[in-house]
């Protein structure tokens, strides 16, 4: 217990914790894959291959990594004022709603520099509003935010389900699934650009989505190590009832927290909708919420960090249709293992090799000052 | 007056059939949440039970080697949450949403490499089921009116998992209420520290919770597979596990209130079914998602404390740490 509550020295607790506990989950998703009839290495070299191999693979990936940035910004950004966001599957939803109907409303009407940024605008409105309501609830009525996000979840996708159906529905249309979006309501997609520079590459997903979710990644950073707002953030989340004594008015925190993580998990519709579909159709955004957590969790909840899990999530994700398609015995919800066994082992199980590194460390030290003694 | 009864009973009994699941969850989570740690993955725990006890049932063509596979699944995987937050004291939230998507990608993987029918389980014969029992004379009975028709379609005619869940309300109100156990357990929930005084171990009482938590809801997930259904299907829980949770929540951590929410929810369930395209005079066709998302908006607007109020066992989602 007193090896285990000693705090270790930061390089291991930055550098060493997190790499073994990633570790273990990839050691344990290997086991499944082995328990499945497959070779595991055999397996890792599809997958590489298949995330980074060749153009048209990477463009892919980062398509991927784009949703995941934003819905794992979404809960790092909440996890650091103390609130567990767990509502970010409804949230990009709903923010995928708010791009559906400007881009309905105004697509033949507003020119595409005005158009856009009111979508996004949009998008992340309607993400805001969707955590705002559980965010109130919490701060005026003390009701626990991870009840009302999950429930919220639901809400919002049997929302989604009656507006496709009984009124956004495409007239004629046989699938729940709107009108096409007019061309100027259409992000431009990566390849598109790089071919009107004169560059060829393969034509994938990936559009200019990408670099509105680095851009708010910069902006999260910047705003919680660099403003009055973020030192409350990370007062509150570190010690709430410190913070409280300090004058920190916490109701404002938790409602400005809720509504800035729903606005960046609002943003996957940006990706989705305006980005790929150029429609609004069901289950854009499934998973990504919840994939939104393993990323916060193996980031670390920095900015950095959530780009670098939401690569290797986006390259799983990519990496594991192509293994799907190799090996027939591996299915690509094997991503969803991995996914699993992360927030398992970076999240709930983070403080297992704590103990084992201690003693470790202990065992190193003591070796030193009695070497030394005998000289 | 006939046709109106029938119907009655008709939804009357299917209520009681899409709440078995949700009853035995329900109380199942109480017994965690009331030791004091918070319990989300209660549908990954029974997604996975599904599974388990689907594919042993198929493959020993056993019910009851489906329902000990489904058991010993869902017991694993409260173990592992006990691991995680007791012994190791990490987050109770992110432990349980590992656990619901572990078991959401497990139960494919291990589903498509077993059984090759796209996440499927091969469709169980009779044998291999829990099969609804028909009790004596109701077929005799069924003519006589108004006691004909509620002797022979509601009260027989269920599966045995269906009369375990209603008798586990009294049960449970018995063991929580009025045990030595129950009232030790109801301590650690609220004053850990005191319980740890008194001498009881605060780890062993939440791991013994855990332990019937898991049992619980491993019969909830065996019924929804072999039992209800006669096969596993992919995500066939379908938010089951959180409508079970609201109605924990809902009833307050009290096991009668949460028996009786878990009724409602599942009537809601059952009128949704029957509703569909149905159109009610002067309102016109009533959306069913709007039924369906009844029992999470009135647990939201429970929480908010707009009806009645439910305040939550006092340490939950604290991990305890022993002092020296």
């Amino acid at each position: 217990m007193s090896a285990r509550r000693r705090s270790l020295p930061r390089w291991i607790e930055v550098g060493v914790i997190p790499i073994v506990n990633v570790a273990i989950a990839f050691l344990i998703a290997g086991l499944v894959v082995l328990l499945i009839g497959a070779n595991p290495l055999e397996a890792v070299r599809i997958l590489v291959y298949g995330a980074f191999g060749y153009p048209e693979a990477i463009g892919y990936t980062l398509y991927y990594a784009t949703n995941f940035i934003f819905t794992g910004l979404a809960v790092a950004l909440a996890f650091h004022a103390g609130l567990f966001n767990i509502g970010g599957e409804g949230q990009a939803y709903i923010g995928g709603l708010g791009v559906g109907l400007v881009l309905l409303a105004f697509d033949t009407t507003l020119p595409p520099p005005l158009l856009i940024p009111l979508a996004i605008i949009a998008a992340a409105a309607f993400g805001a509003a969707w955590a705002a309501v559980p965010a109130c609830l919490q701060a005026y009525r003390g009701s626990h935010i991870v009840i009302t996000t999950i429930m919220f979840n639901f809400i919002a996708s049997a929302l989604m389900v009656y507006l496709l159906v009984n009124v956004l529905i495409a007239p004629g249309s046989m699938s729940p699934e709107t009108r096409e979006f007019a061309a100027g309501g259409q992000l431009p997609f990566i390849h598109d650009l790089l071919a009107s520079a004169g560059i060829e590459m393969a034509s994938s997903p990936l559009n200019v989505a990408i670099f509105l979710a680095i851009g708010c990644c910069v902006l999260a950073w910047v705003f919680l190590w660099h403003t009055p707002w973020g030192f409350e953030f990370r007062a509150t989340g570190y010690n709430a009832q410190a913070a409280a004594y300090a004058g920190i008015k916490l109701r404002r925190v938790t409602l400005l927290a809720m509504c800035l993580s729903g606005a960046l998990a609002g943003l996957v519709g940006v990706n989705e909708i305006a980005g790929v579909h150029h429609r609004l159709i069901l289950n854009f955004a499934a998973g990504y919420g919840f994939g939104g957590i393993a990323v916060a969790l193996m980031g670390r909840n920095h900015p950095l960090g959530v780009i670098l899990a939401s690569l290797l999530f986006g390259a799983l994700y990519q990496g594991g249709a192509e293994l799907a398609f190799e090996i027939p015995a591996i299915t690509k919800e094997t991503v969803v293992v991995i996914q699993g066994l992360v927030i398992l082992f970076c999240g709930a199980l983070a403080n297992l090799p704590r103990a084992p590194l201690a003693s470790l460390l202990a065992l190193v030290r003591r070796g030193r000052p009695a070497l030394a003694g005998e000289t | 007056m006939e046709d109106w009864l029938t119907l009655a009973v008709l939804l009357l009994a299917a209520t009681l059939r899409v709440a078995t699941p949700l009853i035995l969850c329900a109380l199942g989570a109480l017994f965690c949440e009331r030791s004091g740690l918070i319990d989300i993955g209660l549908e990954g725990k029974m997604l996975a039970a599904a599974f388990a006890a689907a594919a042993a049932a198929a493959v020993t063509h056993s019910a009851l080697a489906g329902l000990g596979a489904g058991l010993l699944t869902a017991l694993a995987l409260a173990l592992l949450h006990g691991y995680a937050c007791i012994t190791h004291r990490g987050n109770q939230v992110v432990s349980g949403v590992a656990i619901n998507i572990l078991a959401a990608g497990l139960t494919i993987v291990f589903g498509m490499a077993w059984f090759k029918q796209g996440g499927q389980t091969p469709s169980l014969p009779p044998e291999a089921r829990f099969m609804p029992i028909v009790w004596p004379g109701a077929s005799a009975i069924r003519s006589v009116p108004i006691v004909g028709p509620l002797y022979a379609n509601l009260i027989s005619g269920h599966n045995l998992i269906v009369y375990a869940a209603l008798l586990a309300a009294p049960l449970v109100h018995w063991i929580v209420m009025s045990t030595r156990f129950g009232l030790r357990l109801r301590a650690v929930g609220e004053a850990p520290l005191a319980v740890d005084a008194a001498g009881v171990s605060v780890s062993w009482l939440r791991y013994r919770a855990l332990i019937i938590c898991g049992l619980m809801t491993g019969i909830a997930g065996t019924y929804l597979s072999i039992a209800q259904n006669a096969a596993f299907s992919r995500d066939m829980t379908a938010g089951q596990g959180f409508i079970a949770l609201a109605a924990l929540i809902f009833g307050k951590w009290k096991p009668f209130p949460v028996f009786g929410a878990c009724l409602m929810f599942g009537l809601f369930d059952a009128a949704s079914i029957r509703l569909q395209g149905v159109r009610i005079g002067g309102l016109g066709e009533v959306p069913v998602q709007l039924i369906q998302v009844l029992p999470y908006v009135l647990t939201v607007v429970m929480l908010a404390g707009f009806i009645g109020g439910a305040v939550a066992p006092k340490a939950i989602g604290v991990p305890y740490e022993k002092e020296h």
